[in-house]
Parts: structure tokens; sequence; C-alpha cells
């Protein structure tokens, strides 16, 4: 029971890193691998509310969210696009992306290291014990699933119930088909990476109440979001929540059945393995 | 007539020029160079212990009017930074073109154990002496005698270990604690050196380890750990860690309401963010390092430290690596720019530093703090292997 909820806990933080990625991987083709910087941000932001404003670090997501989405939407527009605009084909923009995300992810750091400095940032924000079915665990956490639970949740109903999202998954699907059907591709995929920053800088905040960070740990989280974005399946926000709890699990099992210097290694054969039996994820697609 | 006149008064005037213009440049300002992490896994411990260091002394000696060589002369001191990403790769570049391209005269020893073992040699084939301050290994004998121009100031993983195990022995000897320990390390190499030192030390203490695990550097959940650990019904918490997970078995530990009466978290536990995250739960912590901060040097160095960096200081490896610096500046002072006589020096001279008179014996300083812990807000060291000032251990009561 106590492995369950840790692992249950656990998801939720993996999926508050990885949701922002499958938008921005899935829908806008963009392999963003400055994604954990912009999680860092977000989490900086938080700080910054918490310290010096002595304000509870949720309330900064009130100019932190909009902040990142409309610099996601800029770095789209302007970085982006031409990307995307002279790929011929898929393999081509996701090189193309890799490599100019590598580069804004060292100037992301750079930046944030010009204004934050290099130390560590850690607070103490809900520390406290909240039992569960008699065993404690961090409020922190706890609330950091809940607000996951709330924000996957809306990104669900707003990618299957409404005529928007049902564009977007359109143009996951197939954006040349999806632009047949007088679908805006452009504009779409702009919103999606936008929508995917300010999600994922969301995640940072709530990362921020119980993890330690510094300008050059996002690499730790990009590495993580993708193994669980690759895994679900590229472009499903279903795909992501599975894979993350799947991955929250297995890893608190091995932790405290087996050995807590074994979850690395366990991670990555989950991934493996389902790879092997599933090359597209689990909730993947075929590339036709 | 007329002309030779000219021509003397202008041979005179060209002469008296360049000796204006000789003795106006005469006191160039000497090149040190510093490359060191600001971005990379261990960027935010050396913002903290490495570069505010090197900050103040700068300030501090240019204030001055710069160094006082042999003849008089001052000369201000100019520090030339690389960022060497935590990649000891970087930091071999970085220190070859300190020494071929930029040409210093002085090149101050990287941060962290690894990056400053990874840079020994390319330090000795430029004859450059390093004096290391964050780095700590049991291997000083063998590369004192590999690197002439090598030097050891912080410790060794064994005295570290030692001084815990008999920390515990002795709270256990007064009846204070049981003889159970839970021990947890970071996989990473200095937590793996640590765990596999403490293991027969410990035994040889009579403490009985009833929880061994390791975890992969950079966990973000360390619940399963610290649960295992409390159900493992340990006297003593001793964890072989690092800035993050420190910081993460600590806000566990409190969370499960680990109840142990010595709890012991080795990296960053003496930093300054360490108490101002979790305030009053941290008294009666232990961690590695510590410091004796009632002697007025010390008091000085803080304050200072403060005003000209605006950071605190932390409580171990800080007022060391400043030390170092000190010594730098008066082995400079005392001989010269000339490396391999400042090297002689550094080997032979007694200096007079923040830490008390350092003396180098086989290249290594042999007295440093081991052990500190936090009573009332301050990181008191607590055990050393031979500097006076350690202050009684505390048992921890509860969180």
């Amino acid at each position: 029971m106590d492995i369950l909820i840790t692992g249950i806990l656990l998801g939720a933080t993996y999926s508050l890193i990885a949701m922002g990625l499958t938008l921005q991987y899935g829908v806008a083709r963009i392999m963003n691998l400055a994604n954990g910087e912009m999680l860092v941000t977000g989490a900086f932001g938080a700080f910054w509310v918490f310290t010096a404003h002595k304000i509870s670090p949720y309330a900064s997501a009130v100019f932190v969210v909009p902040s990142a989405f409309v610099i996601n939407w800029l770095i789209y527009r302007y970085l982006m696009r031409p990307l995307v605009r002279r790929a011929r084909s898929r393999g081509m923009l996701e090189v193309d992306s890799i490599l100019a995300t590598f580069g804004l992810a060292f100037a992301f750091v750079g930046i944030m290291l010009l204004i934050f400095g290099g130390g560590y940032f850690t607070y103490s924000y809900l520390d406290v014990s909240f039992p569960l079915f008699g065993s404690p665990f961090g409020l922190n956490r706890v609330v950091a699933c809940l607000i996951s639970i709330v924000i996957c949740g809306l990104l669900y109903w707003g990618l299957n119930g409404t005529r928007t999202g049902m564009a977007i998954r359109a143009v996951a699907v197939d954006p040349g088909a999806a632009g047949l059907v007088a679908i805006d591709v452009p504009r779409l995929s702009t919103f999606a990476f936008a929508l995917g920053g300010a999600v994922t800088a969301a995640g940072g905040i709530i990362l921020s109440t119980f993890l330690t960070m510094d300008a050059s740990i996002g690499i730790v989280f990009t590495m993580k979001a993708l193994i669980i974005v690759i895994m679900g399946g590229v472009g499903d926000v279903r795909g992501a929540i599975i894979a993350s709890l799947i991955l929250g699990l297995a890893e608190t099992a091995v932790a405290t059945l087996i050995d807590p210097g074994m979850t690395v290694a366990a991670a990555y054969l989950l991934f493996v393995l389902i790879l092997l039996f599933r090359p597209e994820g689990l909730f993947g697609r075929r590339q036709s | 007539m007329i002309r030779r006149t000219a021509l003397k008064a202008a041979i005179a005037a060209v002469i008296a020029g360049t000796l204006a213009m000789g003795v106006a440049h005469a006191a160039d300002p000497i090149k040190i160079g510093a490359v060191a992490p600001k971005t990379g896994p261990l960027a935010a411990g050396a913002a903290i212990t490495h570069w505010p260091n090197i900050q103040l002394w700068k300030h501090q000696v240019n204030e001055r009017g710069g160094l006082k060589m042999k003849d008089g002369t001052r000369r201000l001191v100019e520090i030339i930074e690389y960022d060497d990403r935590t990649n000891p790769g970087e930091t071999i570049k970085a220190v070859q073109r300190l020494a071929t391209q930029d040409k210093v005269d002085f090149i101050l020893a990287p941060y962290g154990s690894g990056l400053n073992l990874a840079a020994a040699p390319i330090y000795a084939k430029y004859g450059y002496p390093q004096i290391t301050s964050t780095s700590i290994t049991d291997k000083n004998a063998e590369l004192t005698k590999r690197y002439p121009g090598i030097f050891f100031t912080l410790g060794t993983t064994t005295a570290l270990a030692n001084s815990v195990a008999e920390i515990l022995a002795k709270l256990r000897a007064d009846g204070k604690i049981g003889n159970k320990v839970a021990m947890v390390n970071v996989a990473d190499a200095f937590g793996i050196e640590l765990a596999e030192v403490a293991r027969p030390i410990f035994k040889e203490a009579g403490l009985e380890i009833v929880y061994d695990k390791s975890y992969p550097l950079g966990t973000q959940d360390l619940s399963p750990i610290v649960k295992g650990a409390k159900a493992s019904n340990p006297d003593a918490f001793v964890a072989w860690s690092y800035p993050p997970d420190t910081f993460g078995l600590t806000a566990q530990s409190k969370i499960v309401g680990l109840d142990v009466k010595a709890y012991y978290t080795a990296v960053a536990t003496a930093f300054p963010m360490y108490a101002a995250k979790f305030g009053k739960s941290v008294n009666g912590n232990l961690g590695a390092g510590g410091v004796n901060h009632d002697t007025p040097e010390m008091k000085a160095y803080y304050a200072a430290h403060l005003k000209v960096t605006g950071k605190p200081a932390d409580s171990w490896a800080s007022p060391v690596m400043y030390a170092t610096l000190q010594v730098l500046e008066q082995a400079i002072e005392a001989v010269g720019t000339d490396r391999k006589a400042v090297t002689d020096y550094v080997k032979k001279a007694t200096f007079k530093t923040v830490m008390g008179p350092w003396k180098f014996t086989n290249q290594s300083i042999h007295d440093f703090w081991t052990v500190g812990q936090w009573q009332n807000g301050v990181f008191n060291g607590v055990s050393s292997t031979g500097l006076p000032g350690a202050k009684p251990v505390i048992t921890k009561t509860g969180w």
C-alpha cells in the first residue's frame, strides 16, 4: 500500500515533467531539449516569489504560467517556424529542432546564471507530514499529485472534448492532412508549443516545493521527460500519464523491495522492454 | 653648434621619457588564472565555496594597493576566470590555455576532488603550484610524490569516516545511544568511497550497520530509503550524501519522523542554506566539516565575506579555500612570482591564515575539521584531527 501511494505520488511528479514535452513533440513536432530549462525557470519564479514576497509559491503561477506561454509562443514563432518551413521531412525537422533547442538550452542556462547565480535554490513549503492510510507523506508531494491530476485532467478534457483539442490531435496525427481540412496548422502548432511550455513551467513551480534546483539541473528533467514521452507514445497525453505512473510505481517498488541503487537501471530496463515490444510507445501510432 | 645642442636635448628628452614610462609601467598586475564550474553538476557548490572567496580575496588585496613585492613595489592582482562546466576535459583545456595563451603567473586550483586530480598532470607539466582546498582523497602520499607542486588542505576520506565512527562510539559509551546504525550513500565517487571506508571502521568501533543501501545521484524521491532506514530501528543515521540529496534526505527524515539521536548527512550540511531551509529542525544535525567560529580572525573573515560578496560563507571549505589564497599571497610577497620559488617556499614556510598557523608537511595540512554540528544556529566543528576549539557533541532531540 505504501509502495502504491508513494509510486503514484512519484508518477504524478513525473507526469508534470513530461506533459509539456508531449505537447511540444507530439503536436508541434519539436524535440525541445530546452524543456528542462523551462521547468527550472518556472521553479526559479516560484522560489523568488516565495522568498522575496512570502506568499505561496503556487500564487507565482499567476504570472509565471502566462509569461512562459508568451515566451514559448515567441520561441516557436521566430526560432522554430523557419525550421518547420524549410524541413522537407519529419526526420529533418527533428534533427534541426534538436540542434536548435540544444543551443537554446545553453542560452537559457546562461541567462539564469546571470540573473540568479549558480547556487542552489531550495525552500521549505508544506514540508509537513500528511498521513495517508497510516503512513506519513510529505504534504507538498500530495498537493503536487492533486494539482497534477487537475492539470492532466484539464489537458485531457481540452484535447478530447473541445473542437480546438480535436484540431490539435489532428495536427499530431498528420499535419499535411490536417491542413487539407482547413485547420490552421501553423497557428495551432504555435499554440501547442506555447501551451506545452506553460505546462512545463507550472510543473516547475510545483516541483520547486520539494526539490532542490540550480541553474544547471534542467538536463536531468529533460532526460526524464524524454523517456516518458517516448515510452508513452509521442503526442498522446494519456500515454504520458500512464507511462509516468508506471515509471513511478516501478521505481518505488524497486527501491523498496530490491535496492534503491537499482532504480535508474530499472527505469531504463523498462524503457528498453517497452520499445522492444512496442516501438511506437504504449499509446503511439506506427509511422505510416 | 645649435644642432648638436638640440640633438643632445632631444636624446636627453627621449631617455627621460623612456625612464618615466618605465617607472609608470613597473607595477604590472599579477595575472592569476581561476578555472572552476559555473555551470554543470558542481556549479552550485562552487558558487558557495569557490568563486566568492576569489572575489573577496581580490577585492581585499587590490583595496590595499596590491601585493607588496620584495623590492617594495605594489602589484595589483588580476583574475582571469574560466568555466570548466564540471567537465575534467574542459578543466584541462582551460589550464592549458591559461598557461600557454594567457601566460598567467599562477593558476588557482580547481574545485572538487575529481577536477583537481584530472588537472594535476598539466599543472605539473607547466610547473604551476596547485594548492587545493576542496580536494579530499586517501591517496595524498602517492599524489604528492608524483606531483611535486600539489598541496592538500581539506583532509582525507578515512579521517572523515573515522571521526563519525568515533563520535557514535563515544555517544554509545556514554549511554546516550545504542549501537545500531542505518547507513546510506550516494552512488557517486565520493559517497561510494566514504561508505567503503566506513564499513570496516564502524564494525571495529562496535557499531552494527542495520541498513546499508546506496541510491543514484539525482534521485527525486528518497522516501523509500528513509522509510526503509526507519523500519530497521536505528539509533543513528549516517548518509554519505551530496548537496541535493542531503536536502532531500533531511526533508524526508523530518516528514517520516526518523527519531534518532545522531543524524549525519555529509556534504552541504555546512551550507548556510541548510539551516535556512529547515530552521530549528536541524539542531543537532551532524555533517562533514566544521569551523571554529570563535577566533577573531574567523569572525572577521565571515563578516568580510558577507559584506564583499553578499553571500554567507559555508562552515567547512570556505575558510580553508580562503586560507590557500592567503598562502599564495604570503608566498608571492616573500619570494616573488617565480613559480618554482613559490612552490619551494610553500613547502617549507609557516603561514598565518584564517585557519590558524599553517605548515605543510609532505605537501599536506594534517590538522583539519572532520565533523561539525548545528548547535543553536551555528555549525560548529565538533571533531578534528588536532585543531583547537572543538565543541562538545549534543544529541539530537526530534525534528
